[in-house]
């Protein structure tokens, strides 16, 4: 079985497809990637860590759709490639630092905390699958806003914003709805791209949408909508949001 | 560079100690060398123990007996004590930083049975307990603004020891894994929470390749000790194939073990020790050994172990909803760790360890399952506070050039070793003589050859080394120093081991299989001086 692997070793020695092939049948991606830098080549670089989906280090690219190596089981003549919206370091390892930074930017963290307060399972289900959210970045490389706006929240960031804003356990989910109206929930193109690719199969778009909705009901409005749609600004003549 | 408090390891134990010494007012720094977020805790499943008594009779009495039952005579009942009262405060605090708990349906967390316990004590959130709790840890971390700096590999701890006085600590030194270069960071005390070394079990493992025993090989090299490092926890289930952990709850919610003959051949929820030693011995009978949990039923499985389903399915290709599951069992825990007292403390002033790089004797000879998540909680919190307290009033000099210097001579070193030996093969290799040899059943014979096999390696070390020479990124380099550290942990495993010559809990020897108590009711304790390993027993 042959793949294929984008290698990228440092501006000097710039970039190369390199071949390899690898004897190995039924296997992940990740068992192959082993197989290569422990057999064949250990200049080959990449990340990894549990090896059952749940780490969330190995995420990379296979024919242009982001995949968990080690989910992903490899079929002759994949191309193997290093997730996009971050900068490559070396080979599949990128620079994940500025898309984990948006987690703090957009104030993904429980702002009241109280002690004992008591959550039905109704009530916890709201936001259990959000949370089931492994910081992969998938759904980061996907993402096609990336391409007008390096300064998007990102999917994954207002996931997390979502899941702390529907916990019933959050008094104060203000704040956090102020930090996701720059940068944030209007920009979201609502492609669904980063459903599609997320190995925890949470949809981001869709609580993008529920957080827009949200907004709405704090005074927000969208401000494309506003400006490019409404004489009178983001609001309707009796000062209630428009939408 | 400086901080108050470095806190090396971004897992559960490291997140909590930062948020506390936080809080205590210390500037605090953390340094991982992955990302926060992907340590090993994301993998814990099972659960978090606290006698909240939601899902029937419980109380904290019954915690500290199960627990200290389980450590078969040596862990310390005051820091088991100290351990199982805490533990509803703990839980109680998660819960209200927002880990999603699974719940009761009169809104309490959720309680299930785990091996050992005499009541459903283990809180959970699905099987996805480590992962939502270490998430959440990283997004208070955030809320606080405490530093994370990713992809830095420890290489050593910078310690100084004036004449007539103790060596304290003042740093560490990195391995900037981006740039090549080596860095250092400069703090009045450090916690080392880097995690357990079940890797040197290589493939035989459940664990993340990233539990290679960094933290515990660079404080013995420091100077601290370590201690009970024979003890090694083998989880019953694992898939047969892949190692991949598959969760005590469901055997908690009703699992069985068969074998070939689809039998019952053992309490499914016995201690850990106990369930991995009936599984094996059936191996040894040439059986194959399944996990059952197909009674429980689709709507079950998939509200309560959707991972477990997932992964089965991924890695064995088979549906555990309609088919049986093939496993054994593999190295999931090391008991043993640096050693501490009950601040967390080492013996070298302002260097503290926690979480499973630690030994804070809770655990003793095999660790309940759910107690590993809530010793993270407990003694995070005390080695946080602990540190921060510490660098408060600390005054000392502190001098990082010359450990920098060291390093990056170690480095080139390093990269000028022969390479004759591929590394990679030998990792695989030791891995398969610790499985068989040093694994679930041991006897001396076999224990001095896999001594004999890691002395060896010791010699080859200069003619192993790394092909890849290149300094960004460089992770042939890094495997190759986790690899040495393993080694050098090995060697101490193995030792010990040796020496303890009965049978308790984790340690089994079929050539001994009773306990003694008269002579081996102690700590084994490894510590090295001028680059000699030397081991004894303690009390």
């Amino acid at each position: 079985m042959k793949i294929k692997i984008a290698r990228y070793m440092g501006i000097a020695q710039g970039k190369e497809d390199i071949e390899y092939e690898v004897g190995l049948r039924d296997a992940t991606l990740l068992e192959v990637l082993n197989e290569i830098k422990t057999k064949q080549d250990a200049t080959l670089s990449y990340s990894s860590g549990c090896r059952s989906s749940i780490c969330g280090s190995c995420s990379m690219r296979v024919n242009g759709r982001e995949v968990l190596a080690c989910a992903y089981k490899v079929q002759d003549g994949d191309f193997v490639e290093p997730m996009k919206n971050s900068s490559v370091i070396r080979d599949l390892v990128v620079d994940m630092d500025k898309a984990y930074e948006f987690n703090a930017k957009a104030k993904a963290w429980q702002s009241s905390i109280k002690k004992g307060v008591d959550l039905s399972q109704e009530n916890q289900m709201l936001n259990e699958l959000q949370s089931d959210c492994i910081l992969c970045g998938s759904c980061y490389s996907v993402c096609p806003v990336y391409a007008v706006n390096s300064e998007f929240l990102g999917p994954f960031a207002l996931t997390r914003v979502w899941k702390y804003v529907s916990d019933k356990r959050e008094s104060e989910p203000k704040e956090k709805i102020d930090a996701i109206q720059t940068n944030g929930v209007w920009d979201c193109t609502l492609c669904n791209e980063c459903t599609l690719v997320c190995p925890q199969e949470i949809s981001s778009k869709a609580d993008i949408e529920k957080l827009r909705m949200r907004s709405v009901v704090s005074g927000y409005s969208d401000p494309s909508f506003a400006t490019s749609f409404s004489p009178f600004g983001g609001t309707s003549f009796d000062g209630s949001p428009s939408f | 560079m400086r901080s108050d408090v470095l806190v090396i390891g971004a897992g559960g134990a490291g997140l909590v100690a930062a948020i506390n010494a936080h809080e205590s007012g210390a500037k605090v720094r953390v340094i991982t060398k992955e990302y926060p977020t992907r340590s090993q805790t994301c993998m814990a499943q099972g659960g978090i123990n606290a006698a909240l008594a939601n899902a029937g009779e419980d109380s904290v009495e019954a915690h500290v007996q199960n627990t200290l039952k389980s450590a078969h005579g040596i862990a310390n009942e005051d820091a088991v004590r100290f351990l199982c009262e805490s533990a509803p405060d703990a839980v109680e605090w998660l819960d209200s930083i927002g880990v999603c708990f699974s719940r009761t349906k009169d809104a309490k967390i959720a309680q299930r049975a785990l091996g050992g316990a005499s009541a459903p004590r283990a809180c959970y959130a699905q099987d996805y307990t480590g992962l939502k709790i270490l998430h959440t840890l990283y997004d208070r971390c955030n809320a606080l603004g405490i530093e994370m700096l990713s992809e830095r590999y420890l290489l050593n701890l910078i310690t100084h020891k004036p004449t007539n006085s103790d060596a304290y600590i003042g740093g560490a030194t990195f391995l900037n894994m981006r740039s090549g270069e080596v860095e250092s960071y400069e703090a009045a005390s450090v916690i080392v929470a880097t995690g357990g070394y079940s890797r040197i079990y290589d493939k035989h493992s459940t664990n993340s390749t990233s539990s290679t025993g960094d933290g515990q090989a660079a404080c013995l090299r420091a100077g601290a000790r370590l201690s009970d490092m024979e003890f090694v926890q083998f989880h019953p289930t694992a898939l047969k194939g892949s190692s991949i952990l598959i969760s005590e709850s469901a055997r908690g919610a009703g699992g069985y073990l068969l074998n070939s003959k689809g039998e019952r051949f053992t309490n499914e929820l016995a201690p850990r020790d106990e369930v991995a030693r009936a599984i094996n011995e059936e191996i040894q009978k040439g059986e194959n050994v399944f996990l059952d949990i197909r009674h429980l039923g689709e709507e079950f499985i998939d509200r309560e172990l959707p991972q477990e389903r997932k992964l089965a399915k991924l890695y064995e290709n088979i549906d555990p909803v309609y088919e049986v599951i093939p496993i054994k069992s593999v190295a999931h825990y090391t008991m043993g760790g640096i050693e501490v007292d009950e601040n967390s403390s080492t013996k070298i002033e302002g260097l503290y360890a926690v979480g499973e790089c630690a030994n804070h004797r809770v655990h003793g000879a095999n660790r309940l399952g759910g107690n590993s998540l809530l010793e993270l909680i407990v003694f995070g919190r005390e080695a946080g506070r602990n540190a921060a307290k510490y660098a408060k009033v600390f005054d000392k000099t502190i001098e990082v050039k010359e450990q920098v210097k060291r390093d990056e001579e170690f480095l080139l070193q390093v990269k000028e070793f022969s390479n004759q030996i591929d590394f990679y093969e030998k990792r695989t290799f030791v891995g398969n003589v610790f499985y068989n040899n040093v694994g679930i059943s041991r006897e001396e014979m076999g224990l001095r050859e896999a001594l004999d096999a890691i002395h060896k390696i010791q010699k080859e070390m200069p003619m192993m080394g790394i092909k890849d020479r290149s300094k960004i990124y460089n992770t042939n380099l890094v495997e190759f120093l986790e690899f040495a550290n393993m080694i050098g942990l090995c060697e101490i495993v193995l030792v010990c081991a040796i020496s303890r010559c009965e049978s308790r809990g984790a340690h089994f020897r079929s050539d001994m299989p009773e306990q003694n108590d008269k002579n081996y009711k102690a700590h084994t304790i490894a510590y090295e001086e001028n680059d000699a390993l030397f081991t004894d027993f303690a009390e």
